[in-house]
């Protein structure tokens, strides 16, 4: 108490407020909120002076417009009459259908070549140490180019291409393959799935629950997967096979019909899969390599199997390490697929940031849209990150 | 017969020569290429692999291929006859655009002086017996000043200025690059201690500004810079777009780099802090003298990681425009003259990149091993 009356008693001066720590610190975050909003403040006023200047109005009123443009791939219907918005929303999902299949693809092609660089294998590991230097040192940019340069000058023009197998066309315009039509009545398969996904999960819980009380294993996995496929499948077959092929047909200069993989998105797709691959194959690599040996002798000594020994012990920790730093590979592919710009394939950035900012001039709005969107994934993904870290974080004692 | 006849005494007979089939390059292919049948079948098919790629690409790229002589692919063409190898013509006819964009020829001298003086800073940081003399440290870090000077030209020493927009080729990217690493190395080291001050109002600012910039794609902000920026300063001023692009460029690394950073500041063990108050250093000297040294050297590695990222990363300038080694090559092949030869460029400019981050790269891999000083566990 006789302490902060003395110091009550001292007379403040600017001096003894900068040399306690506590005041100090007040002073400068004060100082700094000033800056930051002057700064702020100058932005937005010369902004406002500039669009007052140029006439331009502020507002998204234009995502209402008709967006007078065409979309060479769009997974919802479109067409030119159609809003801004609605082709901003066609970029976005071809933004994230080519993210979802890189992610896959770089996943799969990682984890192989992360695996085999650790192999004893010599031609293997050499070979994929080759791949992971080789695409990770150059520019992903420039393998789009080059994925994209000899998908269009080594493909047959669709009038000089052979089908490969019946309905299956490889072109410099696409690849093209039959496409299923859904008849009437196949909505009993979409929902003989759903109740085979739900019944599949809850037997495995009632296989694990019946390993934990009496040690007894059931192969809940194979039974389980053969449900998945079984059920629909019976399905299918019950309800008359309602579905209908459509075959590509060649007509004048190009095929028509069927089912079509444009090459700008192959491009896009095998490049982004293929560099993001050789990262996620150093991760994967670090991952196993930092599970002590220790742990799979002391499992060995348990007299664990082998291949248990790899799925309980040695897995599980190495996922730990492993994918903090692949979900931050799967957010790197995602903003990478951005550059599908320079081999136009629409995606958010081409719709909304590229086309529809220069035919209305709002380029103010339209890059908030294109930010905030990317900005959303981004902070979405590390929001489940961070809640998947603390699960997993080792408890310390 | 001899080895049976000789008696030795117990414990001392030389050691035997292992069997023959347990040492020497057949053991080892048994035990590393062909131990069992899913090993062998992957061994066939990776060396399948290499001779499905390998041959035919040196064959192409070196064997049939055409680097004098021809004016046009045409030309290149009629030289290989019936070979189809690839046609480097383009890059030597250009090679000085390649290097210097279209930096006037009569004033290219400047430029390469710069890229000397450059190699002598990229020397002196790298190389410890060099760092560790002052006069050379500090004429090293003044150099890059000049190569400013030299490169923009300057009227007090008389050189003729010369526009960014001339620059191009392997200068812009150099440009783009080294001030972008050199710039946003400071400014990283402030962003991460105030994302991990006790100050909120800091860490605050700091959090928001570098989620936001790790947030969003290069290109998007690259885009602000050629369209949005002039929105946000005073009406009339004008500033250069390769300026415009360096500010983003900074920003960006400056952002991944401060992550960096903070993983090495989280690394250093709250003893260090403790012990640098107790002897009654001030945060700037604590900072300074104790903290930022070791976290700094931790985050090596994953600084020249990001430097890598960046360097590549200059390459999407040519979405905006400006004309680094890949544009001047796409302008090159957008002629009539040398239209069609599209993975000869890409494969051409892939291998400029693949030098300079592999050797880069190794680099870092041999800074982790150096700074292995056995203190971490």
């Amino acid at each position: 108490m006789s302490g902060t009356q003395v110091q009550e008693k001292k007379t403040v001066t600017l001096g003894s407020l900068w040399r306690d720590k506590k005041s100090r610190g007040v002073i400068l975050q004060i100082f700094a909120v000033i800056v930051i909003l002057l700064f702020i403040g100058n932005i937005v006023s010369n902004t406002v002076e500039n669009l007052d200047r140029l006439g331009v109005k502020v507002g998204f009123d234009f995502l209402t417009e008709p967006a007078n443009y065409d979309i060479n791939q769009t997974l919802i219907e479109y067409d030119s009459s159609d809003t801004h918005f609605r082709a901003g929303l066609v970029g976005l999902l071809n933004t994230l259908l080519v993210a979802v299949c890189g992610i896959v693809v770089a996943t799969f092609l990682g984890f192989t070549a992360g695996v085999l660089r650790l192999s004893n294998n010599f031609v293997l590991s050499r070979l994929m140490q080759v791949y992971v230097e080789i695409t990770r040192n150059v520019p992903v940019l420039l393998q789009i180019l080059l994925w994209h340069g000899i998908l269009i000058h080594s493909l047959p023009v669709p009038k000089k291409a052979e089908a490969m197998f019946e309905g299956f066309v490889l072109t410099n315009r696409g690849a093209y393959m039959p496409q299923p039509i859904p008849q009437e009545g196949f909505g009993w398969v979409w929902i003989a799935l759903i109740i085979a996904i739900v019944g599949a999960v809850l037997f495995k819980k009632y296989a694990n629950k019946v390993q934990i009380e009496t040690g007894r294993l059931i192969p809940a996995i194979w039974i389980g997967a053969a449900f998945i496929i079984g059920l629909p499948l019976i399905t299918f077959l019950l309800m008359g096979s309602p579905i209908e092929i459509s075959y590509p047909e060649l007509k004048g200069f190009n095929y028509k019909g069927g089912f079509v993989i444009k090459p700008e998105f192959m491009a896009l797709w095998f490049a982004l899969s293929i560099y993001t691959g050789a990262f996620i194959a150093e991760i994967v690599r670090a991952g196993i390599q930092s599970v002590s040996h220790g742990q799979t002798e002391a499992a060995h000594a348990l007299g664990i199997r082998p291949d248990f020994t790899m799925r309980l012990v040695v897995i599980p920790q190495a996922l730990r390490v492993i994918i903090p730093p692949l979900i931050s590979q799967y957010l790197n592919l995602t903003k990478n697929s951005s550059l599908a710009i320079a081999i136009g394939y629409m995606d958010l950035v081409a719709t909304i940031g590229g086309i529809s900012l220069n035919q209305t001039g709002r380029a103010l709005e339209s890059m908030a849209i294109v930010l905030g969107v990317y900005l959303f994934i981004s902070l979405f993904i590390s929001g489940l990150m961070n809640i998947y870290n603390k699960r997993v974080a080792l408890v310390g004692r | 017969m001899s080895i049976e006849t000789k008696k030795y005494p117990v414990g001392m007979h030389p050691a035997l020569p292992p069997p023959s089939g347990s040492v020497g390059p057949l053991r080892w292919m048994r035990d590393n290429l062909f131990s069992s049948v899913s090993n062998t079948v992957l061994t066939l098919l990776g060396l399948y692999l290499v001779y499905i790629i390998v041959p035919p690409f040196i064959q192409w790229a070196f064997i049939d291929s055409v680097v004098y002589g021809a004016e046009s692919r045409k030309e290149c063409l009629a030289i290989m006859g019936e070979d189809r190898g690839a046609c480097w013509s383009f890059v030597y006819r250009r090679w000085g655009q390649f290097v210097y964009g279209f930096y006037p020829i009569e004033e290219r001298w400047r430029v390469n002086v710069a890229f000397i003086l450059t190699f002598i800073t990229i020397a002196v940081v790298l190389v410890e017996k060099l760092r560790a003399n002052k006069p050379v440290l500090i004429v090293g870090i003044l150099l890059p000043v000049v190569s400013f000077f030299l490169i923009t030209g300057n009227s007090l020493f008389g050189l003729v200025d010369v526009p960014t927009n001339k620059m191009g080729g392997v200068l812009l990217t150099l440009i783009v690059g080294l001030s972008g690493i050199f710039v946003s190395l400071p400014i990283s080291i402030m962003l991460a201690l105030s994302r991990i001050s006790k100050l909120p109002i800091f860490s605050i600012i700091a959090t928001i500004f570098i989620e936001f910039i790790r947030g969003v794609p290069l290109i998007t902000l690259l885009f602000i810079a050629s369209t949005l920026l002039s929105y946000f300063l005073p009406a009339g001023s004008n500033f250069d777009l390769l300026l415009r692009v360096l500010i983003m460029v900074t920003i960006f690394s400056a952002a991944y780099i401060a992550e960096v950073i903070r993983g090495g500041l989280a690394a250093i063990p709250t003893g260090q802090y403790e012990a640098a108050d107790a002897l009654g250093l001030s945060y700037w000297q604590s900072m300074r003298l104790i903290i930022l040294p070791q976290a700094l050297k931790i985050s090596i590695p994953g600084i020249v990681g990001s430097f890598i990222g960046l360097f590549k990363d200059t390459t999407l300038v040519v979405i905006i425009g400006l004309l680094d080694p890949l544009g001047i090559g796409m302008a090159a092949i957008s002629t009539t003259a040398w239209a069609g030869l599209s993975t000869e460029l890409y494969v051409f400019i892939g291998l400029f990149f693949f030098i300079f981050c592999f050797s880069m790269s190794r680099y870092s891999l041999y800074l982790e091993k150096k700074l292995q000083t056995g203190h971490n566990n």
